[in-house]
């Protein structure tokens, strides 16, 4: 196994993500692309890491994961409100900010 | 062996992704989700990162992943909140981008040449993948981020606190 079977696998996970974030309507969904995209770059954050003998991509990826954390605890949040104040999960009615 | 489980793995991985997308039900997608990152995690250990596979499994799809399903349950997607797609040419275009993309960097993936990346010397004569090599370098090296995360996550909390709060009655 070399390294560029891990970065194609990890270039088609980030693109199936990406195109799920553009195709999707309902934010949860849009979230999981999300996540779906930051497991993608951590694959391959690790393929590096391990490729060539260094640590730091290890670490780089935890600090992802922490990030990933954050963004899911306050995106669902939000989702919360939304769904709250609105009574909607689609990301085309939360339409005030636009002009 | 390590071919055949990481062919087996990687189309575990890859279906299981094409399932979060093309699943109309939330609920499933984030079953489809919990399923690729446990076979990622495997990945992870095919690469000899046997920590980063372990928090991978405990902490993104046993703690992330379950406050996502909290939520589907909670908001109740099966019933009124699915959307039925309008622009359904959105779709296909998303896709047809998608593919193009793909085509483009392939060789720009192809081209890559490992050997002329340049090394940290910080990690040379290390041998990766150790936890006390990875905890090492964490609070030595990365100390000052590892402490920012901290903070990160504070602030996570109050803002997560203020916005989940019910609004008082006016």
């Amino acid at each position: 196994m070399d390294l560029l079977h891990y970065l194609i696998l990890s270039m088609l996970l980030f693109m199936v993500g990406a195109v799920g974030f553009i195709v999707k309507k309902n934010i949860i969904s849009m979230f999981l692309c999300v996540e779906l995209m930051l497991n993608a770059v951590n694959l391959s954050f690790i393929a590096f890491s391990s490729f060539l003998n260094q640590v730091d991509g290890q670490i780089i990826v935890f600090f992802v994961m922490v990030v990933a954390a954050v963004e899911a605890a306050v995106g669902l949040a939000i989702t919360i409100a939304l769904y709250r104040n609105r009574n909607t999960l689609s990301a085309d009615d939360a339409d005030t900010m636009k002009w | 062996m390590e071919t055949v489980l990481f062919y087996l793995f990687a189309t575990v991985a890859l279906a299981s992704a094409v399932m979060v997308v093309v699943n109309r039900k939330v609920f499933y997608s984030a079953i489809s989700l919990i399923i690729c990152l446990c076979s990622v995690a495997v990945l992870y250990l095919i690469l000899e990162s046997p920590f980063i596979a372990a928090i991978q499994i405990i902490v993104y799809a046993g703690a992330i992943m379950v406050v996502f399903l909290f939520v589907i349950m909670l908001l109740d997607p099966f019933s009124s909140a699915i959307i039925r797609d309008k622009k359904k040419f959105l779709g296909y275009i998303g896709v047809l981008l998608g593919i193009l993309t793909i085509t483009f960097l392939y060789p720009v993936l192809k081209s890559y040449d490992i050997a002329q990346t340049p090394k940290n010397p910080l990690f040379l004569d290390h041998e990766v993948g150790s936890i006390q090599q990875l905890g090492e370098s964490l609070f030595n090296e990365y100390l000052l981020p590892f402490e920012m995360t901290s903070v990160l996550i504070l602030i996570a909390i109050i803002g997560v606190v203020v916005l989940a709060k019910r609004q008082v009655s006016k």
